[in-house]
């Protein structure tokens, strides 16, 4: 399991804007780069982000080599209803992790 | 980062020899673009590209767009997407977003193989299609190294 970084507001107000930060601990090998011996190192990134809330997709994005190491990824929602916000990564060599937070809506 | 070897420094005569990796160009970038907007025309505006002029390290550079839209379900931003001109691919992201968003925002950090001009295009759900540029210089590039 890599690991993560996930910053979700605890509590928030109904109707408010609230900041989602992620960020996952990956190499996102581009594929281009040389080894020691002079081969490319193979491929290896993750290709797809997905955030769910409140019953639905509210975030996803589609990754390429030139996403920086360690993903980074900020984006905002509106609070809807308590619940859970739920991320997932997946990547090259069957990458796949799953990550859960709640957030309690006032 | 790898400490050069010895190995590394007696293989650095033969890495010369490999033949140069084919680099995206404004007209793979403009490809990759008609391939997000089914080519339909973009328009310069609404859209606010935000890069540092002049980056130190392309391994790492903070990247943010920001799209004005009252994002309300009969006007939103569908989806944001990020392009280069100089990296070995002209992709970088593309994210998709609803009016559930509540602002049409997206940050990240992406990797710089060289000083280039990156371009933001947001499509709305109207239909229209708009965008941004940035000219960033780039001191020690991405990708170069073992």
């Amino acid at each position: 399991m890599a690991r993560v970084l996930i910053n979700v507001p605890r509590s928030a107000k109904r109707g408010d804007i609230i900041t989602i930060r992620t960020l996952i601990q990956h190499t996102m090998e581009t594929g281009y780069r040389p080894n020691a011996q002079g081969e490319v190192v193979p491929r290896d990134i993750i290709r797809r982000f997905t955030c769910s809330y409140d019953g639905a997709v509210i975030f996803s994005a589609e990754l390429s080599p030139a996403i920086a190491a360690n993903p980074f990824l900020s984006f905002t929602t509106v609070a809807t209803r308590s619940g859970t916000v739920t991320m997932t990564w997946e990547g090259d060599n069957g990458f796949a992790q799953t990550e859960t937070r709640p957030i309690e809506v006032t | 980062m790898i400490v050069p070897t010895r190995r590394l420094l007696l293989a650095a005569p033969a890495l010369l020899l490999l033949p140069r990796q084919a680099d995206a160009t404004p007209e793979a970038m403009a490809e990759a673009v008609r391939g997000f907007t089914g080519g339909a025309p973009v328009t310069p505006g609404r859209v606010a590209l935000d890069i540092s002029p002049l980056v130190e390290n392309g391994n790492t550079v903070p990247l943010s767009v920001i799209v004005e839209s009252p994002m309300t379900e009969e006007d939103h931003v569908r989806a944001i997407a990020v392009f280069n001109e100089r990296n070995p691919q002209p992709h970088v992201i593309t994210a998709q977003l609803g009016p559930r968003a509540g602002r049409a925002l997206l940050s990240t950090h992406i990797r710089l193989a060289t000083s280039q001009t990156l371009l933001a295009v947001a499509a709305l759900s109207d239909g229209s299609f708009w965008s941004d540029r940035a000219q960033v210089v780039v001191t020690l590039a991405a990708c170069i190294e073992g």
